[in-house]
């Protein structure tokens, strides 16, 4: 039964935001005892923010299951983290994340949500990331299934664009709904409306004006609106503006939303070159699900913030396919031509690539060692003379898929002020505090996990201060 | 990663309209979207498919098309649907897709426009049958006999003799027995399946279990999408009520035959008799089955379906419930004056079910059961 939100009525705990944080948030805190509201800006099909394009979380496990094909310890989470964020990362809050994700497949398998093995083209991914069954949405449509029959309230299109604050306790929250402007009273506050990645003008604040050639991935409403207030009224930022997760997507993909079926995993497969046709990064450096998430900042820091990723026919069926076709040339001129490249420089460049390559036996499915030898940058597996036409390209823009830069949180996800210690009945889960353990860097389906453990983290500590 | 694999496209791709040509570039620009993400890989037989292929020809789409049972729960799981710009819309699309396969494989070719107002042309077809039974009653006879009390064995043979029964319903089974099967062909050609695998006991035992369960109309575990993205599993308990309904009044049908023949025991039989417990049980579910399905199919979100061609679906519904309802009335008033009334009534929904079952709905069951058969056999190729 879909109930809306009362206004006249203040609430134990006020969710806001939509998506997995909000959603293990208001369903822990309900089922603590708190009656729960739950303000979600984006209109109902839109519900969710990125938690709508996610495919897989990353939970710690022992033994293999059903859908996972092997153990994945807490210690090799963490060191997968801490090499992922370089050592940035806050490692007591860490340790507690993935400590608790062990219990987060039980838990929320308890809220409705079903999972799969690994998905077509993901095998890598498949002993430690638990697949949604249908994917993100499905598993964000069971969560409000499960909010919805426990009783908790629920209204779209109602952005909070202000909070009222008595020291450091949380009031009451100002509300923009599509009619008017209204007034939302509770005992605590778990602050789950992500990041700001859907805002332009926020990301030229760290970045200056090349992001206005990013392209956002996810939802549109993740504009921080939350986040800005949360900071604005004392409580402690952290994180860095610039960090994000951004890969290499499809430069024909639209500004917004275009979700997972913009991305290439074709970059090992070629050469990757800038508008002047120059290479500037070692495309055959690893596995490619570990080194996707770099291809973001490296393409935003070529001249225009594109590239192009060149390969030849036998590679063309080695990875999985991608919502636009490739750009196609019958010469290698042909292709320059047709993405405006200039072409004697693009002939040059693959030649002199071509020209670096060493003999020796490719092999798409492991590090084959195939690599050029005195060229810079190298190319250092996977390297394969690019001669057999037709010749493609498929163009690339960066790609962000949320931001970093947040609110500080501790171990019970309490926020933090900025003038040292805990705000009264504040909690954040989800992007909006993501910075707490991701610095930078990342590993798949860790998003997820954030939100998950720190959601109902949040929930059952907000509905405690709510009925203390 | 992983490697491509080429199926061939199909050879013997026949004409296709504007409108079907509409659907099928559709159908395509949504298997490459789809294809891109495959979330819905887990839900069930289409998105396992189409990860089997890169292109998406004609016959790849109309399997496709045919392997979908439209229980909508990839609708409601995916980030891309309407009021998405991508507009992936997979259970519309593919039921349109499919839809038009029907027409396009038709046997004879010039009944194809059977398929343009189907809904209307099954009613037609069906009051004729009804009208003819009626007329030809009331010629044959007197008053007496057509409304007179008859009982024992031979009873409905006196109202229409049984060679006369069996040529009337033998030429019309047989002629529709023979459509479907040249629509099968022309199917299987398209969709570019090779003929061994109906020769295959493997792809046949996958296929008839995978048919027999439904097991691809329960939404990947939690039953289908109806009105909302809330599910329930009401559809599939309805089609098991009308397919082993059906299932069991051809039983009845056969057992009765056999009785007749190689018993020389003519009908009516008592009520306890099997060909009467198979056929009130087999009455019972084409009756109340076809009511539930159509009670959904009106309830259901319009997004989900195709709308222009409800009409073919209701009137294949409606025809199995009067075919039920008919023959149920039939048993409860075979011993009183009504009984010409009913038999004529039973003969002729029965008669017209017969006569548009290659023309109209029922061939989903076929095609859906063929493409069931092919993906079993190629599951097992492709895993190797």
């Amino acid at each position: 039964m879909e109930m809306p939100v009362n206004f006249d009525h203040p609430y134990d705990v006020l969710v806001v935001g939509g998506g997995n944080a909000a959603l293990c948030a208001a369903i822990a805190a309900r089922r603590a005892g708190a009656r729960v509201a739950i303000l979600e800006k984006a209109p109902r099909f839109y519900r969710g923010g990125n938690t709508r394009h996610t495919r897989n979380m990353r939970c710690a496990h022992d033994t293999a299951t059903e859908t996972l094909s092997g153990p994945y310890t807490e210690e090799e989470f963490f060191d997968d983290l801490m090499r992922v964020t370089q050592g940035q990362t806050n490692q007591p809050l860490a340790r507690m994340m993935i400590r608790k994700s062990k219990d987060m497949l039980n838990w929320i398998t308890e809220q409705g949500v079903r999972f799969q093995p690994s998905l077509g083209g993901t095998l890598s991914l498949g002993r430690t990331n638990s697949f949604f069954l249908g994917g993100g949405r499905s598993m964000l449509n069971a969560l409000y299934r499960t909010a919805e029959k426990l009783g908790v309230h629920i209204t779209y299109e109602a952005e909070v664009t202000d909070i009222e604050m008595d020291g450091s306790r949380f009031v009451a929250a100002q509300v923009k709904t599509p009619d008017v402007t209204r007034r939302l009273a509770a005992r605590s506050l778990v602050a789950a409306a992500g990041g700001f990645e859907a805002n332009i003008e926020w990301l030229k604040e760290g970045w200056g004006d090349i992001a206005d050639n990013f392209l956002i991935r996810g939802t549109p409403y993740n504009r921080g609106t939350l986040l800005r207030t949360l900071i604005a009224k004392g409580m402690k930022q952290i994180g860095d503006p610039t960090q994000c997760h951004a890969v290499a997507i499809d430069a024909r993909a639209p500004k917004f939303d275009g979700g997972i079926i913009t991305r290439l995993d074709c970059v090992v497969f070629g050469i990757v070159v800038n508008n002047r046709c120059e290479r500037f990064y070692d495309e055959g450096e690893d596995i490619w699900p570990k080194r996707y998430a770099i291809w973001g900042r490296l393409v935003a820091s070529q001249p225009d913030q594109i590239a192009y990723i060149i390969f030849d026919a036998p590679s063309l069926e080695l990875f999985m396919p991608s919502l636009f076709p490739p750009v196609t040339g019958g010469t290698i001129e042909e292709l320059a031509a047709k993405l405006q490249l200039d072409p004697a420089a693009l002939r040059t460049t693959v030649e002199t690539f071509n020209a670096a390559v060493q003999p020796g036996e490719f092999n798409d499915k492991i590090l084959d060692g195939c690599h050029t030898e005195g060229l810079t940058p190298p190319k250092t597996n996977w390297a394969r003379q690019i001669r057999t036409g037709p010749f493609y390209a498929y163009p690339v823009r960066p790609g962000i898929t949320f931001t970093y830069l947040g609110v500080e949180v501790d171990e019970e996800a309490r926020v933090q002020l900025a003038t040292g210690g805990a705000a009264e009945n504040i909690w954040a889960a989800g992007e909006i505090m993501a910075g707490n353990v991701l610095g930078r860097g990342y590993a798949a389906g860790i998003g997820m996990t954030i939100g998950s453990v720190f959601g109902r983290l949040a929930g059952e500590g907000a509905s405690h201060y709510a009925n203390r | 990663m992983q490697t491509g694999n080429a199926m061939p496209a199909a050879s013997h791709v026949r004409s296709v309209t504007e409108t079907q040509q509409a659907h099928l570039d559709e159908a395509e620009r949504l298997m490459t979207v789809c294809n891109s993400c495959r979330y819905c890989e887990g839900l069930c037989a289409v998105f396992p498919a189409m990860e089997m292929r890169r292109a998406f020809g004609t016959g790849d789409l109309t399997y496709l098309a045919n392997l979908c049972h439209n229980c909508g729960a990839c609708n409601s799981d995916c980030q891309f649907a309407p009021p998405h710009e991508f507009n992936v819309n997979v259970p519309k699309v593919l039921a349109e897709v499919r839809n038009d396969s029907y027409a396009r494989y038709v046997w004879p070719g010039f009944l194809a426009p059977m398929f343009h107002r189907n809904g209307l042309m099954v009613a037609l077809i069906a009051s004729l049958s009804v009208a003819a039974f009626f007329f030809g009653f009331a010629v044959w006879h007197d008053p007496d006999v057509l409304f007179g009390t008859h009982s024992g064995p031979g009873a409905f043979y006196r109202i229409m003799p049984h060679n006369t029964m069996v040529a009337i319903f033998g030429v019309a089974f047989l002629w529709s027995v023979l459509a479907v099967i040249i629509s099968c062909v022309k199917f299987w050609r398209d969709i570019g399946e090779p003929s061994e695998t109906l020769r295959d006991p493997r792809a046949l035992a996958g296929g008839a279990h995978d048919a027999a369960t439904l097991k691809y109309l329960d939404g990947g575990g939690v039953g289908c999408m109806n009105e909302s993205d809330k599910p329930d599993d009401n559809r599939r308990l309805f089609h098991h009520l009308t397919f082993y309904g059906f299932m069991l009044c051809f039983a009845a049908t056969a057992v009765g035959t056999v009785w007749h023949y190689a018993l020389g025991r003519d009908a009516p039989y008592p009520w306890w008799d099997l060909p009467v417990v198979l056929g009130t049980l087999g009455g019972i579910g084409i009756t109340i089955g076809p009511l539930g399905l159509l009670a959904a199919k009106f309830r259901r979100d319009p997004q989900l379906m195709d709308e222009g061609r409800k009409g073919m679906d209701v009137a294949f519904i409606l025809m199995l419930f009067l075919t039920g309802l008919t023959g149920l009335a039939l048993l409860v008033l075979r011993a009183t004056p009504l009984m010409g009334t009913m038999l004529a009534l039973h003969l002729g929904f029965v008669l017209g079910f017969f006569v548009t079952m290659p023309y109209g709905k029922f061939m989903h069951g076929i095609f859906r059961g063929l493409a069931l058969v092919r993906y079993a056999a190629e599951k097992r190729r492709h895993l190797g």
